[in-house]
């Protein structure tokens, strides 16, 4: 009996162990970004890297917000809007697609989805011919109509799984009492699918700030989000090493807020990337 | 998330006793015409551009014109005896095989550690998925420091720690290693940022095995380490799948992260910064189509099969 309570004792301690080997990996990079950040100029050296700050400096933050927040600010009027129109097309595309079933609607509901998983490699040139054509290559706005066009499939797939949760007794009920179509999303559906909407929101918002391949060819240096101008920086050969980091925590800061304090919504948003939600 | 199977056919009768079929056809055209805006849409963006590509990479286009001369398959040929192409895809084979294999393997591991009634669970499952919130270019910018190939006094990164821990056999090149292997250690990163999703979907695939299960095989006397093998590992197979159609598609179109990391280092190169660089800087407009194309084939053959399946299994319902 003792030796079978040893092992058991031998066998947590091996988990834990391995857990707490496996948080050691997954902080180290934070680690690193937020004692860098707050070095001096002074006591900045490769060679000293994981070694902790003397005190609180604030240089490096100071100049890689000075060289960033255009780019943040780009960032911010490009992700929010787009996001939220993301989110309101998607809630009826994905009303329709979860209530009202019509011929042909799984294929094409397919197809749609088809689009979430292409390399945007193979529809680039076309996209900027395409942009330059409408006179928005170079500017927000064309950059905000891009993700809210290849945010459809995505936006779509999570708010029809999310409604086919909603029974289709409960809409017949809303019918007896003389709702129409829109009677039913603006009183029923709509109401229940708030924490569809903080999903979609939160997923786009994530996709559109992290996104560098649509950015570094459908914007100029003016309109740089905030991924181009810190991968910029980062190859750039006079700004140093600890400005970049500080830069890097500066452009992660908001998404990994987001995370941190809605963080089960960002799991279900990940999740319907799995297809079944 | 979906709706129960009983409640469909109660629906049905339900509506057609309650809704004079002609509203209900008028409300169906107006459903049909709240989608057709976003159908359009995907069809030009999606498969219209698609095909605009597949007809730029047929074509004679090089420099910043557009020219739309026919040359059939001879960028698709050029590619063939291309070095720094062959380079892309020897890279993309070994990134995409080893982010697999070691993705799966520690999102595998995570899971059945935190599935071992843990203290702090909710705790690790954070620090473990909070890397997916960043963006591939933070975490390049990040890791190539962490990485710095830099020995001697000059050593830094995690050579640092190795040469301080007495693990000096540890110190290497990182990316920096000869080809093909430099690729091998982006890897690192890449796992660093995706392994809480694989970690995710399997803790979802081990919560939805009853418990009654596992005490089933405990009564018949087997040991833990049984159980995974012969009863939970079987019934995880479905998530396996999913998880490497969704990270096999991540990684065969690897992009950000090589750019952060490569900083245009050939060595390092795939067919994702390939076609950036061969159409946008080099104005290689036709071969550039060719390696979105040769992109889509590759990923098309992974999704393909398993968006058709997913749509026959929601069909059957």
């Amino acid at each position: 009996m003792s030796t079978a309570r040893v092992q058991h004792s031998l066998t947590r301690i091996l988990i834990y162990g391995l857990l707490i080997l496996m948080t050691m990996f997954f902080l180290m990079p934070i680690y690193v970004l937020v004692v860098t950040g707050f070095k001096s100029f002074a006591e900045v050296d490769l060679q000293r890297l994981w070694a902790l700050p003397s005190g609180i400096y604030f240089d490096n933050f100071i100049a890689a917000f000075d060289k960033l927040a255009p780019n943040l600010w780009n960032s911010l009027r490009l992700v929010i809007p787009s996001s939220i129109i993301s989110s309101m097309i998607g809630s009826i595309n994905g009303y329709v697609f979860s209530k009202y079933r019509f011929r042909y609607s799984n294929v094409i509901f397919t197809l749609i989805l088809f689009g979430m998983f292409i390399p945007y490699q193979s529809i680039l040139i076309p996209l900027v011919q395409f942009m330059e054509w409408l006179g928005l290559r170079g500017s927000i706005t064309g950059l905000l109509l891009v993700h809210v066009i290849y945010g459809i499939p995505i936006t779509t797939l999570i708010f029809r799984n999310y409604y086919e949760g909603i029974p289709t007794e409960v809409l017949e009920a809303g019918r007896i009492d003389g709702a129409d179509m829109f009677g039913l999303y603006r009183f029923i559906v709509f109401p229940l699918s708030i924490p569809g909407f903080v999903v979609v929101l939160i997923w786009q918002f994530t996709q559109a700030y992290n996104d560098f391949l649509f950015a570094v060819v459908l914007t100029r240096n003016t309109t740089w989000p905030i991924t181009v101008a810190l991968n910029n920086l980062a190859g750039s050969q006079i700004v140093q090493w600890n400005v970049q980091m500080a830069g890097a925590l500066l452009a992660a800061l908001p998404t990994l807020l987001i995370y941190i304090l809605l963080g089960k919504f960002f799991l279900r948003g990940l999740m319907a990337g799995a297809l079944k939600g | 998330m979906s709706a129960t199977p009983a409640a469909a056919p109660a629906a049905k009768t339900a509506r057609r006793v309650h809704i004079p079929n002609s509203l209900e056809t008028t409300e169906r055209r107006i459903a049909i015409g709240l989608v057709v805006p976003s159908i359009i849409a995907i069809a030009i963006f999606v498969y219209g551009f698609i095909g605009w590509s597949v007809r730029v990479s047929v074509s004679k286009w090089t420099g910043l014109l557009a020219d739309y001369t026919f040359v059939g398959l001879a960028h698709y040929i050029d590619l063939l005896s291309d070095r720094r192409f062959g380079i892309d895809v020897r890279n993309t084979a070994i990134f995409t095989v080893l982010f697999l294999i070691v993705c799966l393997a520690i999102g595998l591991m995570l899971a059945i550690l935190l599935d071992q009634r843990i203290k702090g669970e909710n705790l690790f499952r954070s620090i473990f998925l909070f890397p997916m919130a960043i963006s591939f270019i933070v975490t390049g910018v990040v890791w190539r420091w962490l990485m710095n190939p830099a020995t001697g006094s000059r050593i830094s990164g995690i050579n640092l720690i190795f040469d301080k821990l007495g693990l000096d056999f540890l110190i290497n090149q990182w990316h920096l290693t000869s080809p093909p292997w430099g690729i091998a250690f982006v890897v690192i990163p890449a796992v660093w940022q995706m392994s809480g999703f694989t970690m995710a979907l399997y803790l979802g695939g081990l919560r939805s095995i009853s418990e009654d299960l596992r005490e089933a095989a405990r009564v018949d006397g087997a040991s833990e380490f049984q159980i995974y093998r012969y009863i939970i590992l079987p019934l995880l197979r479905p998530v396996t799948l999913s998880a490497v159609i969704i990270l096999g598609h991540i990684s065969l179109k690897i992009f950000d992260l090589i750019v952060a990391i490569s900083q245009n280092n050939i060595a390092l190169d795939v067919p994702g910064v390939y076609m950036w660089r061969t159409t946008f800087d080099g104005n290689n407009y036709g071969e550039g189509a060719a390696i979105g194309i040769f992109m889509l084939v590759t990923v098309a053959v992974l999704m393909v099969p398993y968006l058709v399946n997913n749509m026959k299994a929601e069909s059957d319902i």
